[in-house]
């Protein structure tokens, strides 16, 4: 018996999103009485491979070779180690790649998945998850009722928690050429904090007026190392790129500070971020709905008060 | 090539949710709309069958529902669909409504499958996947654009962190999100009249499970008063940030 944890890798290196899942699933392994195994696929040196155990992971199993992801070679892998290592749970990342493989597994697996989650299981019998849902507006507990379960967990929801331990590496074979999916060419985003890894984010609405603007938004970005994000209507003119747009229909995202200038607060921009641990406002409408929904306000013009807050951040900071 | 979209009947996203008795989403005056992203997928499809190079003879749209996701259905023919398919089932959990599609959609000769990257309500992001499981045809996840040149399909997916490219035979599903059509498109008045001689077929639901069950909703605690501070005094902002706050 084992929770299993697949571990996505960026061209051989681990994230802080994979800490928490390993973190995430010896918590849930502790909960049901068992060890953690981790999968990672690619080519990741053991070094690297060896930090999973640091998180509570026992056993790291490696699958070289395959680095582009096709979903049905993923599962293939996934259902095979699972089915060796006899996992009653796997956790898998929320992300793009996890909501592409996670639906797959359970049909392989005949495995009912609690998707979403932000938080541990709330009891293992029965095995209840509770899940985020009508875009976070309310919360449901989901009874799991399979032998197996699938857990996949949003990014950023979970703390690391580093044990200290050693894990043994196993390697895997596998058949991984069989891919049906071709990749004719990527475009990485580089040099930017990525928007799902960001711990702190600065975002701008149409309330500041035109995409010469932005500087505002990126200078306390900078000064923060935050991210940078924008309301739908932002990305809908063409001011700043679709990867950047919060939201209901856009990127959803939890993380530790939320900085909302020139944003209204409607109803479908904040469920893409109301996880965020704390929610400033800044608005130069007293009324706008966005004070309803955050921790801190400040009604004021944006474009004074970002480059204040950026000078009064730097000022702190060299205390 | 045949495309089918695979149509939820969410509530409209500024609903005010309600649940009776915290046991079942109540349903009393909720306005039903076509999921965002099934909306964004059927726009798409339209797009790829009017230009006529594309070689697209038909878009048909499925849903797993009661008789009262039909008015949803009729909006997607007066969107454009050519024909829609409801499976009388009730839409129990993601596993059940995916088995239901699949099995309402296996022999039908579709090429492309559309489904979206999330339903509104229950947010789940799992049937798309579930069905290509299910069909046992490959799926390609958060895709944000769809071309096609003859039977050659060109398809832009998110990765985390980036963009991909990727090429992939029929039949498969495609798993859409944002990008994928720049705006929803809203049924003319020619459209609406068109769409109630439009065919929309009911199939008997099939004998399939659910792995899940809901059994208690909750809505979240009030969040406490936004504490304001003073423009000219951002500083202050900034101490609350690290002391009380401590997320600076
Ligand atoms: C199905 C559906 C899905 C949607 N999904 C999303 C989504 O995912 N994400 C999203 O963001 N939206 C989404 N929307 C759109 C959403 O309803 C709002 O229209 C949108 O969020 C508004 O963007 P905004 O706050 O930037 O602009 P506005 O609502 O125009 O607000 C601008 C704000 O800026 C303030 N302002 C003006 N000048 C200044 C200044 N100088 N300084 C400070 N403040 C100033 C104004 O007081 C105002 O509050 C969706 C809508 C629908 C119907
Ligand atoms: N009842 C349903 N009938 C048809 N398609 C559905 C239904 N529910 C969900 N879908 C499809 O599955 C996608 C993802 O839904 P979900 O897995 O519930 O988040 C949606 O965008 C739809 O394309």
């Amino acid at each position: 018996m084992s929770v299993l944890v697949y571990t996505e890798n960026w061209d051989g290196v681990f994230k802080k999103l994979s800490f928490e899942l390993v973190s995430y699933a010896t918590k849930v392994a502790e909960m049901i009485g068992t060890s953690v195994t981790a999968v990672s696929i690619g080519d990741v040196a053991d070094d690297e491979l060896n930090r999973l155990g640091t998180f509570g992971a026992l056993k790291v199993i490696k699958v070289e070779g395959n680095t582009n992801l096709d979903n049905q070679v993923y599962t293939s892998i996934l259902a095979e180690v699972a089915k060796a290592e006899d996992a009653k749970v796997v956790v898998i990342s929320h992300n793009n790649t996890g909501k592409a493989i996670a639906p797959r597994l359970s049909v392989k697996l005949n495995a009912a998945v609690g998707a979403g989650l932000i938080k541990l299981p709330v009891s293992t019998n029965p095995f209840t998850v509770s899940k985020k849902v009508f875009s976070g507006k309310a919360k449901a507990n989901v009874v799991l009722k399979t032998d197996v379960k699938i857990l996949t967990l949003s990014q950023n929801s979970f703390e690391v928690i580093e044990k200290g331990g050693a894990a043994t590496i196993e390697t895997f074979a596998a058949d991984v050429s069989d891919a049906k999916t071709v990749v004719k060419d990527v475009q990485k985003q580089t040099g930017k904090i990525l928007l799902n890894d960001a711990e702190m984010v600065v975002s701008g609405g149409r309330g500041l007026k035109s995409a010469d603007n932005w500087g505002v938004i990126e200078d306390l970005a900078e000064v923060l190392g935050a991210g940078t994000a924008c309301s739908r209507p932002v990305s809908d003119e063409g001011w700043r790129p679709h990867e950047e747009h919060t939201g209901q229909t856009g990127k959803i995202i939890a993380p530790n500070l939320y900085i909302a200038a020139g944003i209204s607060g409607a109803i479908q921009h904040m469920a893409g971020i109301s996880s965020s641990k704390c929610i400033v406002a800044i608005n130069n409408d007293a009324d706008a709905p966005v004070f309803e929904s955050s921790d801190y306000g400040i009604v004021g013009d944006a474009m004074k008060v970002l480059p204040a807050l950026a000078e009064a951040i730097k000022e702190a900071k060299n205390k | 090539m045949k495309i089918v979209v695979c149509l939820g009947n969410v509530p409209d996203t500024t609903t005010k949710v309600k649940f009776s008795d915290g046991a079942a989403f109540d349903k009393t005056g909720v306005q039903w709309i076509i999921n965002p992203w099934d909306e964004l997928a059927l726009t798409r499809a339209m797009e790829l069958k009017e230009d006529a190079g594309n070689l697209v003879s038909s878009v048909s749209v499925v849903t797993v529902g009661g008789k009262d996701v039909e008015p949803t259905m009729r909006k997607a023919l007066a969107i454009g669909a050519d024909d829609a398919m409801r499976v009388d089932a009730e839409a129990t959990d993601a596993y059940a409504v995916a088995a239901q599609l699949a099995e309402a959609i296996k022999d039908k000769g579709f090429d492309i499958i559309l489904s979206g990257i999330e339903s509104s309500d229950y947010n789940g992001s799992m049937v798309g996947g579930m069905l290509a499981e299910m069909l046992d045809i490959p799926s390609v996840s958060a895709v944000s654009g769809l071309n096609l040149s003859g039977s050659d399909v060109d398809i832009t997916r998110d990765i985390d962190g980036g963009k991909e490219q990727v090429s992939v035979s029929t039949p498969f599903v495609a798993i859409v999100q944002k990008g994928i059509a720049k705006e929803a498109r809203i049924a003319a008045m020619r459209g609406i009249m068109m769409a109630r001689k439009k065919p929309l077929a009911v199939v008997p639901a099939a004998e399939v499970e659910s792995l899940t069950e809901f059994v208690e909703f909750e809505l979240p605690a009030p969040k406490p008063p936004c504490k304001m501070v003073d423009a000219d005094n951002v500083a202050e902002l900034v101490d609350l940030l690290q002391n009380e706050a401590k997320v600076l």
